[in-house]
């Protein structure tokens, strides 16, 4: 695919957030948690560009998400953000601290969870709450109000090591051990990789509870269906925002007709629409095709029915569908 | 301070819960000391021995009898065949042949001048020194027994005494060799494992992420692993007094201080290679090569350092475990105190001091 499509694809979608009116909570933005500025990191010697000129704002309270697949450069702006990483270009500030001079008083007010389970898996769930609760001198009492929600689903296990605990009780126990200190800013790599989709619903429901203490939340996930949940989201691959916006007006800005269409061999289907000259995409989603045409439908319905019926498809069925993040992130990645 | 305690707390809390690592704390030592104390030995003692005597008369009997009754020789065999010298040498088990000629007594009172003959088997050669050295001692003195009756004009004899360690044993020798390996050993490779370990969980990533201090986490991490080693000082001590029956000559107190002083020595290097290497694989290695190798060859405990080549003996000089080496033998042994070891103290306290500024200074505030 042609680079250059991308880039205007960026030009296109920094010039839609700086129209204020488009974003969400308008009247939340007017302060920001979060600046991100034409961040570039850059590893090891052979220059492997992981994040390539990145710039986003989160504002306060905002739950924002950075969406894409493994490897997209994720929890690399995470940890520059964490002041973990130096960044090679550009800059970034958090709650107005640079990452770069102000890194103490950055890892003293924000919430940071690794996308790996970063705790100590030889003390208990009550033990880790308490050291890292006294690391940043409060207490577990203190702040209680705050994880209750989430502690009260673990406190029964609380003598139990952490290494012994669930995909999903983990999970909760990290984000307590994140927000113990009531931080200001939450960043959450990954938190919902590796647990199962029911933990995963929750931990959403829990994010959504902190988002109303006013807490900022940075979220990053390789799952598309979860993006929903942010209020806005970045789509980012190689390193590469592809769009920032919210997940609704992301789904608006789809400029096609979207159809689903099975038949009983999916995969000659696949075959055969890809084939068929009025097709514009055509992508497996799940057990369904996810068609669009250069046509309207009208126009090329009976001819796609012929065409269908002499390669001998059987129980064709065919529908209108909504498009998905998905959708949209697969139809970015081919412009 | 709070922030401290809370942090040694969970440094117990990761030492007591690893069933490996309170093995290796606990039963290294005392594994050495026993291993050291009643296995390996540089004393030599009942070496097997055969005789050829041919002249089985009144001196060579009572000279065969001598040998038989000193603790350094057993007698395996006596050979009726010169053939069977060299067979019973093939066998390996034979340290040395002792083989009288025929009309020995004979040519000692007659000529004046008898020979005996001694083969020794010189593959170790320390080991044929010493026999032959303790045979030599054997028929000499027979020698002066028979020359009681006659005036020899001049006669120089030595009054020998052996200082310390009058019984010449060995342990004498190892004890402060196996502390200081065991100190070594422990503090340096469990202390650069534990810092590593939280570069490897991930949980150091969590920790930057809050606001700690470096400092905060060295004295942390040492803490708990200075008062395991002072534990292991106490066992490997009681050990050495109550079953390998050495005693503590000098100032306890003292030895417990300069003890203290080496195990804090040890933290900082472990500390310094744990903050260098990125795995805990690289970590135990770098420990093990790095620092157990040049303690067991280089602080003078296997081997002299004053019989090494000029650069060697330069490079003795910075191995840590050389001072404690001397420190500890001038107090458990010699009895002596400060004043004579001040010296080493000092010189102790300069690497330690080194290394824990190092460490600080080169303490990764970052991931990479």
């Amino acid at each position: 695919m042609p680079m250059l499509d991308i880039n205007d694809n960026i030009k296109w979608t920094s010039e839609k957030e700086m129209n204020p009116s488009l974003m969400v909570n308008a009247a939340l933005s007017a302060e920001i948690s979060i600046q991100v500025k034409n961040l570039v990191k850059v590893y090891g010697k052979d220059k492997t560009i992981a994040v390539d000129d990145v710039s986003f704002n989160v504002g306060k309270g905002e739950l924002f998400g950075l969406i894409g697949p493994d490897g997209a450069g994720k929890t690399s702006i995470f940890r520059m953000l964490t002041t973990l990483l130096l960044p090679e270009g550009g800059s970034a500030t958090v709650n107005g601290n640079d990452v770069v001079k102000d890194y103490k008083k950055i890892r003293k007010s924000v919430g940071y969870m690794p996308g790996k389970f970063s705790l100590y898996q030889d003390l208990s769930i009550e033990e880790n709450l308490n050291f890292f609760a006294t690391i940043f001198g409060t207490t577990l009492e203190e702040n209680y109000d705050l994880i209750r929600d989430i502690y009260i689903q673990i406190e029964p296990f609380k003598k139990r090591r952490a290494g012994k605990l669930s995909g999903g009780m983990k999970q909760k126990l990290a984000l307590c051990c994140a927000l113990i200190h009531k931080p200001t800013v939450l960043f959450l790599d990954e938190p919902t990789t590796g647990v199962d989709p029911v933990s995963r619903r929750e931990f959403w429901e829990m994010l959504k509870r902190l988002k109303a203490q006013n807490i900022t939340i940075l979220v990053s996930t390789p799952y598309m269906d979860e993006a929903n949940m942010c209020d806005r989201i970045a789509l980012i691959q190689k390193g590469k925002i592809l769009s920032i916006d919210t997940p609704a007006e992301i789904i608006n800005a789809y400029p096609d007709i979207l159809y689903k269409i099975k038949a009983d061999n999916i995969y000659h289907l696949y075959l055969h629409l890809n084939e068929f000259q009025y097709t514009k995409s055509c992508f497996a989603f799940g057990e369904m095709l996810h068609v669009s045409f250069t046509k309207n439908m009208e126009e090329v319905q009976s001819e796609l029915l012929n065409y269908l019926n002499q390669r001998g498809h059987q129980n064709v069925s065919m529908d209108l569908v909504i498009p998905t993040i998905e959708d949209c992130f697969i139809k970015l990645l081919s412009n | 301070m709070k922030q401290l305690f809370v942090f040694i707390k969970k440094e117990f809390a990761h030492v007591l819960r690893d069933r490996k690592t309170l093995l290796i704390l606990f039963g290294l030592p005392i594994v050495q000391i026993l291993i050291f104390g009643f296995a390996l030995t540089n004393e030599v003692k009942n070496s097997k021995i055969v005789i050829f005597d041919q002249a089985k008369d009144v001196s060579s009997l009572k000279l065969i009898s001598k040998i038989e009754t000193s603790r350094y020789f057993e007698i395996d065999k006596m050979l009726q065949h010169n053939q069977e010298v060299e067979e019973a040498f093939k066998t390996g088990k034979i340290k040395m042949a002792v083989i009288f000629p025929e009309n020995f007594n004979h040519d000692l009172l007659h000529t004046n001048k008898a020979t005996i003959q001694i083969i020794s088997d010189a593959t170790d050669p320390n080991t044929a020194t010493m026999l032959n050295n303790y045979v030599t001692a054997i028929i000499g003195d027979y020698q002066a027994q028979l020359n009681k009756n006659f005036e020899v004009p001049y006669r120089i004899v030595p009054e020998v005494k052996m200082l310390y360690n009058p019984q010449l044993k060995g342990v004498h020798n190892f004890v402060p060799g196996v502390m200081a390996m065991v100190l070594m050993l422990v503090c340096v490779m469990m202390t650069a494992i534990s810092i590593v370990r939280e570069k490897e969980t991930g949980t150091m990533e969590v920790l930057l992420v809050s606001p700690f201090k470096p400092l905060l986490v060295i004295v942390a991490k040492t803490i708990p692993y200075l008062i395991l080693s002072l534990m292991n000082i106490v066992i490997i001590l009681i050990l050495s007094v109550f079953v390998l029956e050495l005693p503590v000559n000098g100032n306890l107190f003292l030895l417990f201080a300069e003890s203290t002083l080496f195990i804090i020595t040890s933290l900082s290097l472990g500390m310094f290679i744990s903050i260098q290497t990125e795995t805990q694989q690289t970590a135990m290695l770098i420990s093990l090569v790095g620092m157990f190798l040049p303690t067991l060859l280089l602080s003078g405990f296997m081997f002299p350092i004053e019989n090494m080549p000029k650069p060697l003996q330069i490079v003795s000089n910075i191995v840590p475990a050389k001072w404690f080496y001397i420190i500890i033998k001038s107090i458990m042994i010699k009895g002596l105190g400060f004043a004579a070891i001040w010296k080493q103290t000092f010189i102790l306290a300069g690497i330690t001091t080194f290394f824990i500024l190092i460490s600080i200074k080169k303490f990764k505030i970052r991931l990479a």
